[in-house]
């Protein structure tokens, strides 16, 4: 219900983000909350929709009972709140701050006034709980003596775990790298998601609640799977779609250029206390940089190259600019393709679009100086470049956001011979794979995505793991079958 | 095989369903003296009632006529001679009895036969018989096809037995031989029927009109047929179907009305048989009466009705006592004796009302009366001549005498009774008839040493205490989800209210879910619709009545049982004290008994065997002498389910009342399952007494804890308001029946199942429509055990609360609707961007949703495909012609949003409707002109202009989100052009009452249809009904009503708002209703006289083709429309806070509209698109070829849903034939009579005034068969001058005589008349600037304001003039006037009512409940005795004195007129006495009314 003209009494109000001059000194998170009051205050502009289109398709895609713990923000009860939030989301610390939050544009007062702050209010109720102690360590009341293995500690995998773990199966998640998280802990700056703040306190809570983890060991690499089945009823596979887009061009074999993943893991990593080599090391500092590709990873390789002290950071995109508002060709409650400078960008990047990299330029040593692009202009789904516009691009560093292909192919998918699919991905019938017993969720299973998608999966499969350990029907909460708190 | 005359059941049609609604009269000498003379003088009296009957198909056949007159000795003597040469004995000892007799020669003389032994066996002798001669060659086919052979047969009494026994004998064997000959298996024998029997009176009946009467029995013709009382009746039945025992007069009684109770009623009565022993009746005559106890082979409503009137006056109560017990007024009256509030305490302890609305005139040969019930909605008016000639008839006017031999004329009031004692010869008042009755017997001190009031017992148990730790845990059990708390619970904790939603109902019906559903949900709620009218349980409340008892019954035909006590329950739910006080109970006669309705979760197939277990428990209990049994749910567990407490209710109820023993308990329910005031009501009407919710009270108490509801409430205080809520919210469904009181709603069963099983039904809910099969208890099971074990899970595994519901808004995981936030983008993508492929993958979405199955049609396929190339199909543009938009009206939904509609719907041709809330005349003759115009009840702006700028004039009977109710639109949604346009003040809230108050059945009706015939007769009159059970014969009824168009509405559909329960719980869907009604109008061989139109969430060209299928060739949209507009289904058009400027009249918010009509014509024009497409599959070329071809429909194959599986939709598809003289889709038009309307005369008189404003005056003849007198007059000027009219006078017309229905209907400026005699009801209705004078004849000689002038529901919906009536009117004066200044005598019951402009002057009485519902205008009432001021209904005004100057000018110039006009001296005196009879006004004045214009002043 919430106040029924809240959306006319109010206006809404964001988080207060600390300075540029500020934050840049820093690689912590640097956004301030707005007070309890203004929260509720802020709930209160949801409009109880009889069709509630951010709890929509186009909406959020865990199906976040959005207008009840709006609802009860707006009535000051949070603890409420909390629970009808957690019903559906494993994770609201992380998506709270990271996710590109759909249900805000497809929220029916975005229609034609700004929507409610959706995402604000998801990570206000998650600190609260933290804050307030209702989050606490919830093990299951008896186990199952069911045992699974889930390879992967992204968000998909943290979260199938989660879910097995509450029906009372002995779980363990395998990680390849030294700490859990996946892209969470590797792939999004500090900044954005405190690793130690955010993550770990939800990976220490996890493992109070029974989950056993096992960190540096890649699975189809270094042990083998069949020792994993051996000893599992069954196993997840959540690896992640890791197989970045190259850019194959003349001099590719420069040094300094690099996939943006190497470059984010280790300036994470860095801020975790872990250091490199300086062989191994990539940093930013005093370089001119040039990001290619123009989506969310090309801004946290940005951000972080900001930090570290570049000389100059260029993000260069071969679309165009996206247009600054809806379009007929993008209507509400679609997820619009507009453009919004994100905040990495907004610390002192140059932008440049519809630019095409022809070549990169390396010195006698082998590093990199440049680039050769050239400009184009689109035309349908295809390009042409303009005559005239070659111009070089000053580069010592060279970061490839430019997406991922699919999951890394030499690992469990090789030792399994995995069917995939036409993309690359891990091939299901639901969320099994072509061996039995063998489960996959996530961007190994679906392709790149966002992290609210990967809790989605991580939800939907563990119910179907869980049917396929007790062949009975599932107590956990899915999409299609959750109850949550009044 | 036997042969029925009745029509059988076929396909969705059952006669049971048929209504039946009449003219009813009687002419009576009051001294006795039988003359020749009353009798024609009845059939005269009849004759003209004839417009208040129907024809049929054929215009020769009538649903019934007859007359019931005392024996008329001399003529019997002579014809018994003449014919059968018998010689009788004297006046007294001998009995006629008159049969139909079968033509099947095997059936005639078995049947007589079987008349010759009952006699004999009952110790009486048959003398013989005569064959009563009748001319048959003015009767239509169908009728003479099942004409019976009328014999009379005669019975000597026998000499041992006084002529009261003899009459007795009598009764029996007539019972006996019916029930004889039903039993006899010989062919034919089914038209075998005793219309009298009795050595007192006899009667004459047949399927015949009026005039017939006299032609097919000569008998009545013969000068010395003598008698002094001739009761006649004229029937208008809703089908055309032979059936000549229902004519009318039966053997005591002839009804005007409808028993709306009728099904509790019967049960009732069959429970008390085994309790009925009487010293009158041998207990073998008593066997002999049960199998036709009280209803004789499918009787109507009120032929059981005189069954039981029979029954229990033979048994030795007087006439008037039984009527008075039967139909007893409103009794909670302060101004009523006690011992008369005794009297009918006394016997509600043992007799239900039979409630609805009834005019019933009865004689049982010495005296003669009528009665009328509480509400008063039927019209019944009296007269006495100086020669003691008495007429009572359903209008004034029937017989024309002389004004000068009036020495009496009055009207029935509700619940009163009009009684002639002709040995008395006189008349007796009601107030003595009925003190008379009260005081016969110690009542008072009966009541005093019987009644137990429940709250002076002490507590001798422990009330129920809220146990906290399992309160969700149960509520899971019983399936409660968040909305039940949020939607549900929460307001009614809150404010005692239940919550209002918006845009219909879109979610899957109960068997089509996916989830487990309450068995409640199955049940759909009944209504009233045109054959009965709903009421109003707030503005009229002192009618409703939720005091119930609970105890023993007794012998239904002693006067008193010493030895029984009775508990009186002030509401029937009772909280946990009153539940411990009822459990504790030990002194009296009292023991209670808990009978445990758990079953065994374990163990499959249980609830069955649990069902019978407690069924022989309750047995036993009730064998052992417990007076009150309580079924209970207490003592859930992981073991033990809970049987659903209403299938446990019904199987209770019902095997008591099959065991004879329903009426020596009460049946008091005490379970956690039920919240919603829907499951109240369904336990009620389904047979219990008495309810204790007590989950509902534990959870409000934990969301009292968890501040779900508000802090400042105690827990006693949110449980009273609940119980407050639930209250209010029964009586709003009792009402939209139009039942006022619990006891008589109790086991009436108004409901109509949809997917539940043959046998479950059978079983359990005997004699409840269900009528596409369904589930059943095994699927029930489930579902109860899918609820029970998710509160009782195997291993709880994460933290688990309620259900999320989605019934009321959409939610994830929660109930599918048929919108869902991705068709309704789809939808706005293809309209606006004109793409049909869009539109494509929105078809796709919401017929795919249907594979998910929400509606009925969802079940569906084509069959029969036949290609053709779609070249060969009609063209799009002529099939966007029959789409109309739905009735939203300006003011539930913008400006904006309402013009873009119309200049939608203009543009192709198509119709836009303005709802009823009027429409800007501004927009006449633009693009903006919406060519439906609708009439509501509310009848806002109803002006003769608003109505001839129409080209179709759409009656709004009911309306799919809540039929059977009356809207409100909030002060703050009416702003100054809202209000111009309904002719009221801005910021002062309007009230549409439930009923139309013109229409009370369906003679109302077609008399409404005539009216609007007459103020435009170009416009297509078209009749809005809602979904139900038995709606096919109520159109059938509106077909020979004359409507040209009928439109059946789905119950789902609807925009504006509603109460949660109607949305969700009341009507049925409109693929039943529609393939109802077109298989039944083509039974009746009248299909081809309607336009079918169909509409209820109606989205795709599939729906529009299946619409068609099922017998619709027009077809409306409305909530697709709005969404097309730009609607987003807030669902919070009640709030006023519509996001997208639709359904708001806020400002800021309509600037964001941002629809358009091509939106709007793109929708159009795709759904004609993809029906044409379907068009062209199936082989069809033209819609007219599609209509009604439900053979190219199959049910869906491969159906695997667990309880859709179940369902069977043959009675759906159902093929009637049609015999080859008549159409299956429109192709006549009707015949409305307008070329014999007095006006034709008049228009050319007034020819010249009208053409050239020349003022001319002429004088005329006035009868009471001059119906609707001037509407066509005013019409034909406005066309000309629009809203403006003519000047005063220019037309002015002094008329003599009696006015007949409708008189001055829809009069305009301009136009005057001026009438000396009387006038009939709904004078000057729709009153907009013209003046009406009415004043009685100057040589008269009764008191004028003591003596009804005037008819019922004068001025409703006036909108401006001025009247001055010098006399008494009847009840609900200037209801719904919004602006006329009328000057009165003095008035009956609910005057003002709903009033929201204009004056009123009142100069003598008032009757109850003045002023209710009143938000505007002023009345003032000359108070003379200061006594007046209680009788005023006080809920929404004040009751001030005249205190300025311009109110006194104001009072002061209208008596001024009044006086001039009518010459009254009333106030004449008045005015003489100026200064000391200003003081004694009472001036009526609205609150809200008063606030607003001291605004204005202020601002000012």
């Amino acid at each position: 219900m919430g106040k029924i003209t809240g959306f006319k009494d109010y206006k809404r109000k964001n988080f207060t983000l600390a300075s540029v001059e500020e934050r840049i000194k820093h690689y912590n998170e640097f956004t301030t909350p707005l007070t309890q009051e203004e929260m509720e205050e802020q709930g209160a502009r949801c409009m109880d929709c009889g069709v509630p289109f951010c709890h929509s398709n186009y909406g959020c895609p865990v199906g976040n009972i959005i207008p009840q713990f709006n609802d009860q923000v707006y009535r000051g009860r949070w603890e409420d709140a909390f629970r009808t939030l957690m019903s559906t989301n494993n994770f609201p610390e992380f998506t709270g701050r990271v996710c590109p939050a759909p249900c805000e544009t497809a929220c029916v007062l975005g229609l034609n006034e700004t929507a409610v702050g959706i995402k604000n209010i998801e990570y206000s109720i998650i600190e609260k709980a933290y804050k307030e102690g209702w989050m606490k360590p919830q093990p299951p009341k008896s186990r199952t003596g069911k045992s699974v293995a889930v390879v992967g500690s992204g968000p998909a995998g943290m979260a199938v775990a989660n879910q097995l773990n509450k029906a009372g199966h002995n779980v363990t998640l395998y990680e390849k790298n030294s700490r859990i998280g996946g892209l969470v802990r590797y792939g999004i700056p500090n900044f954005k998601l405190d690793k130690q703040k955010v993550v770990q306190r939800r990976v220490d809570l996890m493992a109070k609640e029974g989950i056993k983890f096992v960190t540096d060991a890649n699975i189809g690499v270094d042990i083998s799977i069949a020792e994993l089945q051996k000893d599992n009823d069954a196993v997840v596979i959540t690896t992640g779609a890791g197989n970045p887009r190259d850019l194959p061009i003349e001099n590719r074999d420069a040094n300094g250029i690099h996939f943006a993943m190497e470059f984010l893991s280790q300036s994470n990593s860095r801020v975790e206390g872990e250091s490199f080599s300086a062989k191994d090391e990539i940093l930013a500092t005093g370089k001119d940089v040039v990001v290619i590709g123009g989506g969310d990873t090309g801004s946290d390789c940005v951000g972080n190259s900001i930090r570290q002290g570049a000389k100059s950071v260029t993000q260069i995109e071969l679309m165009p600019k996206s247009p600054d508002k809806r379009t007929d060709d993008m209507p509400w409650p679609t997820y619009p393709r507009v453009f919004k400078l994100s905040t990495s960008q907004a610390e002192g990047a140059e932008l440049d679009f519809n630019v095409l990299s022809k070549s990169f330029i390396k010195d006698e040593s082998g590093n990199v100086t440049g680039i050769n692009c050239v400009r184009i202009e689109w035309e349908g789904r295809g390009f042409n470049e303009i005559a005239g516009t070659e111009f070089i691009l000053k580069a010592d560093l060279v970061l490839l956001a430019m997406g991922f292909l699919g999951p890394l192919q030499d690992d469990v998918i090789k030792e399994l011979s995995l069917e995939t699919d036409e993309r690359s991905n891990i091939k299901t019938k639901g969320f099994a794979t072509s061996v039995d017993g063998v489960f996959s969720a996530g961007d190994s299973r679906r392709g790149q995505s966002l992290v609210v998608w990967a809790i989605h999966e991580g939800r939907e499969c563990a119910v179907e793991v869980d049917e396929f350990l007790m062949k009975r029907q599932s107590m956990l909460n899915c999409k299609s079958r959750a109850y949550c708190e009044e | 095989m036997k042969l029925e005359c009745y029509p059988c059941k076929e396909g969705l049609y059952d006669p049971e369903f048929e209504h039946d609604a009449c003219g009813v009269g009687f002419v009576a000498h009051l001294k006795g003296e039988q003359s020749h003379n009353i009798v024609a003088k009845g059939l005269e009296l009849l004759a003209n009632l004839e417009h208040r009957g129907a024809v049929g198909a054929e215009k020769n056949s009538g649903d019934g006529a007859g007359i019931l007159t005392q024996m008329p000795d001399s003529f019997m003597r002579r014809v018994a001679k003449e014919a059968s040469n018998i010689e009788l004995p004297p006046f007294g000892e001998y009995g006629v009895g008159v049969v139909f007799v079968p033509r099947d020669p095997d059936a005639y003389s078995e049947t007589q036969s079987i008349v010759e032994q009952c006699i004999e066996e009952l110790g009486q002798e048959c003398l013989g018989w005569r064959r009563v001669p009748t001319i048959n060659n003015s009767l239509g086919e169908s009728v003479r096809a099942t004409e019976p052979i009328v014999k009379q047969v005669f019975v000597k009494k026998a000499d041992d037995i006084d002529t009261d026994a003899f009459e007795r004998k009598l009764f029996v064997i007539r019972k006996y031989a019916q029930a004889r000959v039903t039993a006899s298996p010989i062919r034919g024998t089914g038209y075998f029927y005793m219309p009298s029997m009795s050595h007192k009176t006899i009667s004459y009946k047949g399927q015949l009109i009026t005039e017939q009467l006299p032609l097919y029995f000569p008998d009545l013709g013969d000068e010395d047929y003598e008698s002094a009382i001739a009761l006649v009746h004229s029937r208008f039945s809703t089908n055309t179907f032979p059936s000549w025992p229902l004519a009318q007069p039966f053997r005591y009684i002839a009804h005007n009305g409808e028993i709306n109770t009728l099904r509790g009623n019967i049960n009732w009565m069959k429970a008390r048989q085994s309790l009925l022993h009487s010293n009158l009746f041998t207990k073998d005559e008593l066997d002999k009466i049960y199998p036709f106890l009280i209803n004789e082979a499918k009787g109507s409503d009120s032929s059981v009705l005189d069954n039981v009137i029979e029954l229990l006056t033979l048994a030795g109560r007087k006439l008037p006592h039984v009527m008075t017990m039967m139909i007893p007024e409103a009794w909670r009256d302060d101004e009523m004796s006690e011992d008369r509030r005794a009297f009918y305490e006394y016997h509600a302890t043992f007799m239900e009302p039979w409630d609805g609305p009834a005019s019933v005139a009865f004689t049982d040969g010495k005296v003669v009366g009528a009665t009328l019930d509480r509400n008063g909605l039927r019209p019944s008016r009296y007269f006495l001549t100086k020669d003691d000639i008495l007429v009572m008839a359903s209008e004034q006017g029937a017989l024309e005498f002389p004004a000068e031999d009036i020495v009496l004329k009055g009207r029935l009031q509700p619940g009163k009774m009009f009684l002639a004692d002709l040995e008395e010869g006189r008349i007796i008042p009601d107030e003595e008839l009925k003190e008379q009755m009260a005081t016969a017997y110690p009542y008072k001190e009966w009541v005093a040493n019987q009644k137990i009031n429940l709250d002076d017992l002490p507590m001798n148990e422990e009330p129920w205490q809220p146990n906290d730790e399992t309160v969700k845990q149960r509520q899971k059990c019983y399936g409660y989800t968040v909305e039940d708390l949020k939607t549900v619970i929460t307001p009614m904790a809150n404010d005692a209210y239940e919550a209002t939603g918006s845009m219909g109902n879109d979610a899957s019906l109960a068997v089509l879910s996916h989830h487990s559903i309450n068995l409640y949900n199955y049940f759909h709620q009944l209504f009233a619709q045109v054959t009965n009218p709903p009421i109003d349980p707030i503005r009229e409340e002192l009618v409703m009545s939720l005091t119930s008892y609970i105890g023993s019954q007794g012998n239904l035909f002693q006067e008193v049982d010493e030895d029984r006590n009775f508990i009186k329950l002030s509401t029937p739910i009772l909280d946990n004290r009153q539940i411990a006080r009822l459990k504790g109970i030990d002194k009296f006669n009292f023991k209670t008994k808990s009978i445990s309705i758990l079953f065994d979760a374990k163990k499959e197939g249980d609830m069955k065997d649990a069902i019978e277990r407690v069924k022989d428990e309750v047995s036993r209990a009730v064998a052992d002498g417990y007076a009150v049994i309580i079924l209970s749910t207490r003592g859930v567990s992981e073991l033990l389910a809970p049987i659903p407490t209403l299938l446990a209710t019904s199987a209770v109820h019902q095997h008591l009342i099959a065991e004879g023993t329903r009426t020596s308990c009460g049946l008091v329910i005490e379970s956690a399952e039920p919240r919603e005031i829907h499951h109240f009501a369904t336990l009620i009407g389904f047979g219990a007494n008495a309810i204790n919710p007590f989950l509902a009270f534990e959870t409000i108490e934990d969301m009292r804890t968890k501040k779900l509801i508000r802090e400042d409430l105690t827990q006693d205080e949110a449980v009273s308001n609940y119980i407050t809520a639930v209250g209010k919210g029964i009586f709003k469904i009792m009402s939209k029946m139009g039942i006022s009181t619990i006891r008589s709603y109790t086991g009436a069963q108004i409901f109509e199942a949809v997917g539940l099983g043959e046998k479950l039904v059978e079983k359990y809910f005997k004699g409840t429509p269900s009528r596409i099969a369904g589930i059943e208890i095994d699927t029930l099971e489930k579902e109860t055990l899918m609820c029970h074990s998710l509160a009782y899970p195997k291993d709880i595994v994460e933290s688990n609360g309620l259900g999320v519901g989605g019934q009321y808004a959409y939610r994830q995981r929660g109930e599918n609707h048929l919108l869902s936030p991705e068709n309704i983008f789809l939808l706005q993508q293809a309209t606006k961007n004109g793409s049909y492929e869009t539109f494509k993958q929105y078809t796709k979405t919401v017929d795919s949703v249907n594979d998910d199955f929400i509606t009925l049609r969802g079940l569906l396929d084509f069959r029969g495909l036949n290609p053709i190339p779609i070249d060969e199909v009609e063209p799009v543009e002529g099939i966007m012609k029959r789409f109309a938009t739905g009735a939203m009206s300006y003011g539930s939904i913008s400006k904006e949003a309402h013009e873009t509609l119309a200049i939608a719907m203009n543009s192709i041709g198509a119709k836009s409707n303005t709802g009823e809330g009027g429409e800007d005349s501004a927009r006449f003759g633009t693009n903006k002109n919406s060519k439906i115009k609708q009439v509501a009840s509310g009848r806002f702006g109803v002006t003769a202009n608003y109505l001839v700028n129409a080209e179709e004039l759409q009656i709004k009977l009911a309306q799919g989100a809540k039929p059977g109710e009356g809207g409100q639109l909030p002060g703050h949604k009416v702003d100054e052009v809202i209000g111009a346009t309904r002719h009221s003040t801005p910021g002062v809230g309007l009230i549409s009452p439930p009923p139309h108050h013109d229409i009370y059945s369906i003679e109302d009706l077609k008399q409404l249809i005539h009216d609007l015939k007459n103020a435009n007769v170009n416009a297509r009159i078209n009749t809005k009904l809602v979904s139900e059970v038995g709606v096919g014969t109520i159109a059938a009824g509106v077909a020979k009503a004359y409507s040209d168009v009928i439109l059946i509405s789905g119950f789902d559909g609807g925009t504006g708002a509603s109460p949660q329960t109607s949305i969700k719980h009341a009507g049925l869907p409109w693929e039943l209703g529609l393939s109802e009604t077109h298989q039944t109008l083509v039974k009746n061989g009248l299909r081809g006289r309607i336009t079918l139109q169909t509409d209820g969430q109606l989205r795709s060209g599939r729906d529009v083709a299946i619409a068609t299928l099922l017998g619709a060739e027009e077809w409306g949209i409305a909530t697709s429309a709005l969404i097309v507009e730009g609607c987003i289904m807030m669902r919070k058009c009640h709030l006023n806070t519509c996001p997208v400027g639709i359904a708001t009249q806020d400002k800021d918010l309509r600037a964001k509209y941002t629809g358009k009509p091509e939106h709007v014509v793109n929708f159009v024009r795709f759904l004609a698109t993809e029906l044409r497409e379907v068009m062209a599959e199936l082989g069809f070329r033209t819609i007219n070829e599609m209509v009604g071809r439900v053979d190219k429909l199959k049910a869906r194959e491969g159906v695997k849903h667990w309880k859709a599986k179940h369902l069977h939709l043959e009675k759906l598809l159902y093929r009637m034939y049609v015999r080859e003289e008549d159409s299956k889709y429109k192709t006549m038009t009707q015949n409305h009579g307008i070329e014999d309307a007095l006006d034709n005369e008049l228009i050319k008189t007034m020819r010249d005034a009208i053409d050239n404003k020349t003022p001319i005056k002429t004088e005329i003849r006035l009868r009471n068969i001059n119906r609707t007198v001037g509407t066509m007059l005013s019409a034909e000027m406005t066309r000309k001058y629009g809203e403006e009219g003519l000047p005063d006078d220019t037309i002015y017309i002094k008329a003599n005589g009696t006015g007949g229905q409708s008189f001055g209907a829809f009069v305009n400026s301009g136009i005057t008349f001026e009438i000396e005699g009387d006038a009939n009801d709904y004078f000057g209705k729709g009153l907009c600037g013209g003046k009406l004078i009415l004043y009685p004849p100057v040589n008269s000689t009764f008191e004028a304001n003591e003596t009804v002038i005037l008819g019922n529901v004068a001025f409703y919906g006036a909108t401006s003039g001025e009247a001055y009536i010098y006399g008494l009117a009847g009840e609900r004066f200037c209801v719904r006037n919004s602006g006329a200044n009328v000057v009165v005598g003095a008035v009956g019951d609910h005057g003002c009512e709903y009033m929201t402009g204009g004056r009123v002057v009142v100069l003598g009485e008032i009757g109850k409940n003045f002023g209710a519902g009143m938000s505007g205008g002023i009345a003032y009432i000359y108070d003379k005795d200061d006594n007046l001021s209680q009788r005023i209904n006080g809920g929404m005004v004040d009751l001030d004195k005249i205190e300025t100057i311009a109110d006194e000018d104001e009072v002061r110039g209208m008596i001024e007129n009044y006086v001039k006009y009518t010459g009254s001296k009333e106030g004449d005196e008045i005015l003489e006495n100026w200064e000391s009879s200003k003081s004694k006004f009472i001036k009526v004045m609205p609150r809200d009314y008063k606030r607003v214009l001291q605004n204005q002043a202020e601002e000012k």
